[in-house]
């Protein structure tokens, strides 16, 4: 039997799948839809965003939602030169931890600065959302942060 | 919280908080069978079991990967295996899900084809789901001729051939 003789087909898998976000996420994914970014205060005090249930470190209840950003410090960042079909921008872009003034974690997010040089660890960014009609309770109602100067 | 926002679209408080999101994944695969599966599905488009044996320990199987799991070498030898077997497991399907494409309640069974040395997953029919049993005796029923494909739809399902159940120690080691 030769190779050509092996068979192959498509193999395609979808899976629907939905998720119950329970009550923290889904206060911060109403925030999003609302325009706004919301983190939660931890046992410590630090604000962690996007906002957990448990403290990171400590493991104890996290407490009041604190109102965050839209502006933030890129800490660390990945340039994406050649985006996949379905990534958040459709041209190059950098991948970016943003941490959010007021908050103390950093968001992973993408920034639309369009060529890597524009990018460095340190520079401001702000949010830029979706139109409000547009927006949905997910984390890409955030469209794309971009570098402060040009927002 | 209330009211609306700047923009004038409803805030959270009127269009309720978010509780569910959606996270759908869809995964584009080229599958490729390789040789032995290859083998094992053009049988299938013709109506036919195809297994291999280990020329090691002997054992058949079906459908064949090409090696023998046990002894780590080549199945090569090709077994052309019988439309009959016997059921050594199964299970009553009564949960309905997303994409079911048979009616509940139904049978998913283990087949331990004649000549195989291990059970091959079928489902059983024309017999009332309280009926199927351990030892069964059942029959391959294929697809019409021109609708055979290389593809397990080739096999509609099993039904009873009608013989006495298999004493079970023909088949306790397959189970």
């Amino acid at each position: 039997m030769a190779d050509s003789d092996v068979l192959r087909a498509p193999h395609v898998l979808d899976y629907p799948y939905k998720r119950s976000v329970g009550p923290v996420i889904g206060a911060f994914l109403t925030g999003l839809r609302d325009g706004r970014i919301l983190g939660v205060t931890g046992s410590g005090g630090q604000v962690v965003v996007p906002p957990a249930e448990y403290d990171p470190i400590t493991g104890q209840d996290t407490g009041e939602m604190v109102e965050v950003g839209p502006g933030g410090v890129v800490t660390t960042w990945s340039w994406a030169a050649s985006p996949y079909p379905d990534q958040p921008l459709d041209r190059p872009f950098a991948w970016a931890l943003v941490r959010l003034d007021g908050a103390d974690t950093a968001l992973l997010h993408v920034v639309d600065a369009r060529r890597p040089e524009a990018m460095s660890s340190g520079m401001r960014v702000t949010a830029r959302f979706l139109p409000a009609e547009q927006r949905v309770g997910h984390i890409k109602d955030i469209e794309c942060f971009v570098p402060e100067a040009v927002s | 919280m209330s009211g609306t926002n700047g923009d004038g679209t409803p805030s959270a408080a009127e269009a309720g908080p978010v509780t569910v999101l959606e996270t759908p994944i869809h995964i584009d695969y080229q599958f490729t069978a390789g040789l032995a599966q290859s083998r094992f599905l053009k049988g299938i488009s013709e109506g036919r079991f195809l297994g291999q044996r280990c020329p090691k320990c002997h054992k058949v199987y079906v459908p064949p990967r090409g090696s023998c799991p046990t002894d780590g070498v080549a199945t090569t030898d090709e077994v052309e295996l019988a439309n009959t077997g016997t059921v050594t497991t199964y299970c009553v399907v009564n949960v309905p899900f997303q994409g079911q494409s048979i009616e509940i309640p139904y049978i998913c069974a283990q087949v331990l084809l004649d000549g195989a040395n291990i059970a091959f997953m079928g489902l059983i029919q024309e017999v009332p789901t309280a009926e199927v049993r351990m030892g069964m005796r059942v029959e391959a029923v294929w697809v019409d001729k021109s609708e055979l494909g290389p593809n397990l739809r080739s096999v509609k399902y099993f039904r009873p051939s009608g013989e006495p159940d298999a004493p079970y120690e023909s088949f306790e080691e397959y189970l």
